[in-house]
């Protein structure tokens, strides 16, 4: 096959002579149907206005992002990976919301030597032991939040908890997150089916119980249910709630209104910091989209600034993947959140906020900035990692 | 403890009745027109994003919810003259694969209408909080909830038991050539059925909608729950919808409330902590596999 | 719903299509889209799992709802082996076989007592019932599911390569195939079929009609295993996501597509529904609406699907 050899030849000869690449290709896959699409829109139309305020270019190169929907299916998310890996060859994937699938993809996009950007997913793998020159995360490491609310709770001096998550792995991990920085009494550790409906069986326990502290990780519409129930049964006069970002973002609060009022959450950026990149965002998401970002929109938008810095550090030239790594490891771009560093796992090295919900000047209810919970906080699993 | 245990058998309950509400419509359709019907909770979705887009649109959740089961209604007439009345004496299997199809092009709809994030849809300030009797607390909305459930299974039972209309439904149930020589017109009591069923269906997504997440997939798991109420109950049987539903409502609460700690009696702690919410997640599916295992036609069976 | 009498240019044509199918990896390597070849296994595959419900359902007239129960065990067998150190392929995919089989006798046993509507209802509480326990099983990874990162060896033959998976998945099908064909034309096909058409009768003549329909859901269950096995093994994953019911849902329709109780019902089924979300998937996001509405125009038009249009049935 002579045809096919010299056109290997003249790519390799390309690759070599390291010109830069004439156009950047950007798989984006994302659960965009389902249950769980609101995330994955709210991180594709973050990405999208970063690619739109960059001109459609990133390091100045024109770029193609291309979309594909998981159906929240880790098999369907490794079919699209593939796709996008060998059919139309990208340089970056991003996009995935949920660490199962994450975990899906991984190793066919490590073995492929694309790098993947994580806008969401922050799996405990890979940031220990399974960590990979490949994979950065741009968001946090899973267990961060979960750590910052037990940080605050303990500070605070509350005393008896009670913890609501669902029976699988990653509510097992928030359990173990929260309590690395909470120390006192866990009265009872509620463990829920997933996608459970009504929970009215364990708010009883709880009443019974008197926490005065209730931390829950009840990811999606469980959320939802949860703190409809939660305040309907009239136990928010005695217990104060608390969860991570992602279980009071716009998408829960949209969609519970005015009851998620006092409510304490943890994150590591809110719409209302005050740094002028953040504020252009904001104004840019609501004027695009009429709606407040969330924090998954902010992660979205992030990843895109991350590969334009990149792309533009390495004058287009990401067929040299060690010069590649070297600058997504720099880290020169401006992020939304405010300043952080990539750790040696290259997940974030960052600030934790504390957020309460209640309504802003313009009446909408929505989350406030309470001030840091963490500062340079880095996750638990770092230690485990060696890098090549 | 009399809180807790007072609490604990409202919920159940209340749980039961909700699954009844849904349930009702199901075991009619299914029972009577001898059609299953997994698009159910697709009416059920569809019925609660109404009442939810009506109740924003008014900013009342009554008007709302009138709106929304008369839209939902509607909803199920369109289907049940060009859709279902094709359905009903093609075999089971036709039947899955065409209500299939109908979750598949309901979900992606809704999702096209109202976009991925779930609705907000609240209680009327009235019945948001708890009320207390003597010292003892429970959310108002779940009352309000346990009064519906109790109304619709009293005008049920008159409905179908005492009426003349009920009568008629039976008889088409049991002999349709018979019934249509008598001089009643089945076809059009079929269709009345059908959009009775689905105004229920939206009586209970606009009820639950303040409970619930009101967001795209809520029918899927509400519609195997009340598959598993009407199979317990005996198909066709609306007593038997009831009785399934508080069995499964008493069951499910109990497991999650007890079970955790029983276990813990007999076992380690953490193989406890293991197996005690694993096993309260699949008691009612045990429970439901046990029954049909003594009673194949479920407890109530309509047709002997 | 008769089964199928093959059309006398089937088998000729089931060759070619074979022939055809052996020499696909080298085209899709000539034109540079070996990407494809991922697709064609997972088709291959596919087909394997819907063909294993078609013989409990277009030939046995049971329709279950919890086939992917079977699936997903199968692909946890293969999953937990890995996660063993077990990677030999001759060993792990009979292994996966007996499990999904042995449980699908578990299940059968207690479902068949019921009829109909119970039946399909039933089978639906067990699958519910094990996708529930996976989930929890944190031994078994839970929710993120169980790798796989090297795939088996099937003697000392090594799955690695995509081609050879390939081949391996084209070989369980078309044993598969032989297999259920012969099933069909043999005594035990025959009768199995017989009580489908009129159990009471086959009762009355002495027939032991439910372990007839026992045997026959049980070896529909271990061939979905092996499908589950060699799933896992594509895709690098044993997943909670497939034993969902909405997955035993999809096998429903990629049988029903295909033609229920016609022999490559199934096949069909698979390649026609796998090759669609491939197609309208990236030009449609809201592809689900379009797929709806097209099962809709089958069940309402075209009840017998599409492998009817290839083959008469015996009625």
């Amino acid at each position: 096959m002579p045809i096919r050899l010299t056109a290997l030849a003249a790519a390799l000869l390309l690759a070599g002579a390291a010109h830069a690449a004439d156009q950047i290709k950007v798989g984006f896959v994302s659960t965009l149907s389902g249950p769980g699409a609101g995330l994955g829109v709210d991180i594709r139309d973050g990405f999208q206005l970063a690619m739109k305020q960059l001109n459609g270019k990133l390091g100045g190169l024109p770029a193609e992002v291309l979309v594909a929907d998981d159906q929240q299916n880790p098999d369907v998310a490794k079919q699209a990976t593939d796709k996008l890996l060998k059919k139309d060859k990208v340089d970056f994937m991003t996009g995935i919301v949920f660490s199962n699938l994450m975990l899906a993809v991984g190793p066919a996009v490590f073995q492929n030597q694309t790098f993947y950007i994580s806008a969401n997913a922050g799996p405990s793998q890979y940031a220990g032991e399974q960590c990979n020159p490949f994979f950065f995360n741009v968001a946090w490491q899973n267990d961060n939040l979960h750590e910052a609310v037990g940080k605050y709770v303990q500070d605070k001096g509350f005393k008896n908890v009670v913890i609501v998550t669902p029976n699988y792995p990653g509510g097992k991990d928030a359990v173990s997150g929260f309590k690395r920085y909470y120390k006192d009494q866990v009265s009872e550790e509620i463990y829920t089916k997933l996608g459970q409906l009504d929970y009215a069986a364990e708010l009883a326990k709880v009443r019974a119980g008197k926490p005065d502290a209730l931390f829950f990780f009840l990811p999606g519409g469980m959320g939802i249910n949860f703190v409809k129930q939660f305040v309907a049964a009239g136990l928010s006069r005695d217990t104060q709630l608390f969860a991570p970002g992602f279980s009071a973002d716009e998408d829960v609060i949209k969609a519970v209104g005015a009851p998620m009022m006092g409510m304490f959450n943890s994150s590591h950026w809110a719409h209302d910091m005050d740094n002028a990149e953040n504020k252009r965002f904001v104004a840019a998401f609501e004027k695009e989209y009429g709606r407040l970002p969330s924090l998954y929109a902010s992660q979205g938008y992030d990843a895109a600034l991350m590969m334009d810095a990149a792309v533009r550090d390495v004058k287009g030239n990401v067929a040299d993947k060690k010069a590649l790594q070297k600058a997504l490891e720099a880290k020169r771009f401006k992020s939304v959140r405010g300043d952080f560093k990539f750790n040696s796992n290259h997940y974030p090295v960052q600030n934790y906020y504390l957020r309460v919900i209640g309504k802003d000047a313009q009446g909408r209810v929505t989350n406030k900035t309470m001030g840091s919970i963490f500062t340079n906080h880095a996750d638990a699993y770092a230690a485990q990692c060696k890098m090549k | 403890m009399t809180q807790l245990v007072l609490e604990q058998a409202l919920n159940g309950l209340q749980f039961g009745l909700m699954l009844f509400l849904l349930a009702a419509g199901l075991t009619l359709v299914f029972g009577i027109m001898d059609c299953i019907n997994l698009a159910h909770g697709s009416l059920y979705m569809v019925g609660a994003y109404f009442v939810a887009a009506a109740a924003q649109a008014a900013d009342s959740f009554w008007l709302g919810l009138g709106v929304g089961v008369a839209g939902t209604a509607g909803l199920g007439l369109l289907l049940e003259l060009t859709l279902f009345r094709q359905l009903y004496r093609r075999d089971h299997l036709s039947q899955v694969l065409a209500t299939f199809a109908l979750i598949l092009i309901a979900n992606e709809a809704v999702r096209l209408i109202w976009g991925p994030a779930p609705l907000m849809l609240n209680p009327p300030d009235a019945l948001a909080g708890p009320v207390e009797i003597g010292g003892f607390f429970y959310p108002a909305y779940r009352l309000l909830i346990i009064g519906c459930g109790l109304a619709v299974a009293a005008l049920l039972y008159l409905l179908v038991a005492k009426s003349r209309v009920g009568m008629w439904v039976r008889a088409g149930a049991a002999n349709r050539e018979i019934t249509e020589a008598l001089g009643i017109n089945v076809r059009a009591l079929f269709t009345a059925v059908f959009v009775f069923g689905a105004a229920l269906c939206a009586l209970a997504g606009g009820l639950l909608g303040p409970l619930l997440a009101v967001q795209v997939g809520m029918g899927e798991s509400v519609l195997i729950l009340a598959f598993v109420v009407i199979i317990i109950g005996g198909i066709g049987s609306i007593r038997g919808a009831l009785v399934g539903a508080l069995i499964v409502g008493a069951v499910d609460t109990l497991g999650r409330a007890l079970l955790p700690t029983l276990l813990g009696a007999v076992l380690p702690a953490d193989a406890a902590s293991t197996l005690g919410p694993a096993l309260a997640s699949i008691l009612i599916y045990l429970l439901m596999a046990g029954i049909l295992f003594f009673r194949p036609q479920g407890l109530f069976p309509a047709r002997a | 719903m008769a089964f199928y009498r093959p059309a006398s240019w089937q088998k000729p044509f089931a060759a070619v299509t074979l022939l055809a199918a052996l020499a696909l990896p080298q085209c899709l390597e000539f034109i540079d889209q070996s990407y494809y070849l991922g697709l064609a296994t997972r088709m291959l595959i596919f087909a394997l799992a819907a063909s294993s419900l078609n013989l409990v359902l277009g030939f046995g007239g049971m329709v279950s709802l919890g086939h992917a129960a079977f699936l997903g065990i199968g692909a946890y067998v293969a999953a937990i082996c890995h996660q063993a150190g077990i990677q030999q392929g001759l060993l792990v995919l009979p292994l996966a076989m007996v499990v999904a089989g042995l449980f699908a006798l578990l299940v059968g046993a207690i479902s068949l007592r019921t009829r109909g509507v119970y039946f399909i209802m039933i089978t639906l509480a067990f699958a519910q019932m094990v996708y529930y326990l996976f989930v929890s099983a944190s031994a078994w990874g839970g929710d993120d599911g169980l790798p796989i990162y090297e795939r088996l060896q099937l003697g000392s033959f090594s799955l690695v390569g995509d081609a050879a998976l390939y081949y391996t998945a084209l070989g369980a099908l078309a044993f598969a195939m032989f297999l259920f064909g012969r099933l069909a034309d043999a005594r035990f096909g025959r009768t199995v079929q017989a009580i489908r058409e009129n159990e009471t009768r086959m009762e009355a003549l002495g027939y032991p009609v439910f372990r007839y329909r026992l045997v026959c859901f049980a070896l529909g269950g271990a061939c979905a295993g092996l499908a589950g096995a060699l799933l896992a093994n594509q895709s690098g994953l044993a997943s909670p996501s497939l034993l969902q019911w909405t997955q035993s849902g999809t096998l429903l329709v990629m049988v029903i597509i295909g033609g229920v109780g016609y022999l490559y019902g199934g096949v069909v089924g698979a390649i026609v529904l796998l090759g669609l979300e491939e197609l309208l998937l990236s030009w449609f996001a809201h592809w689900h609406i379009v797929l709806g509405l097209l099962l809709l125009g089958i069940v309402l038009f075209a009840p017998k699907g599409v492998a009817a249009l290839f083959g008469r049935s015996r009625d």
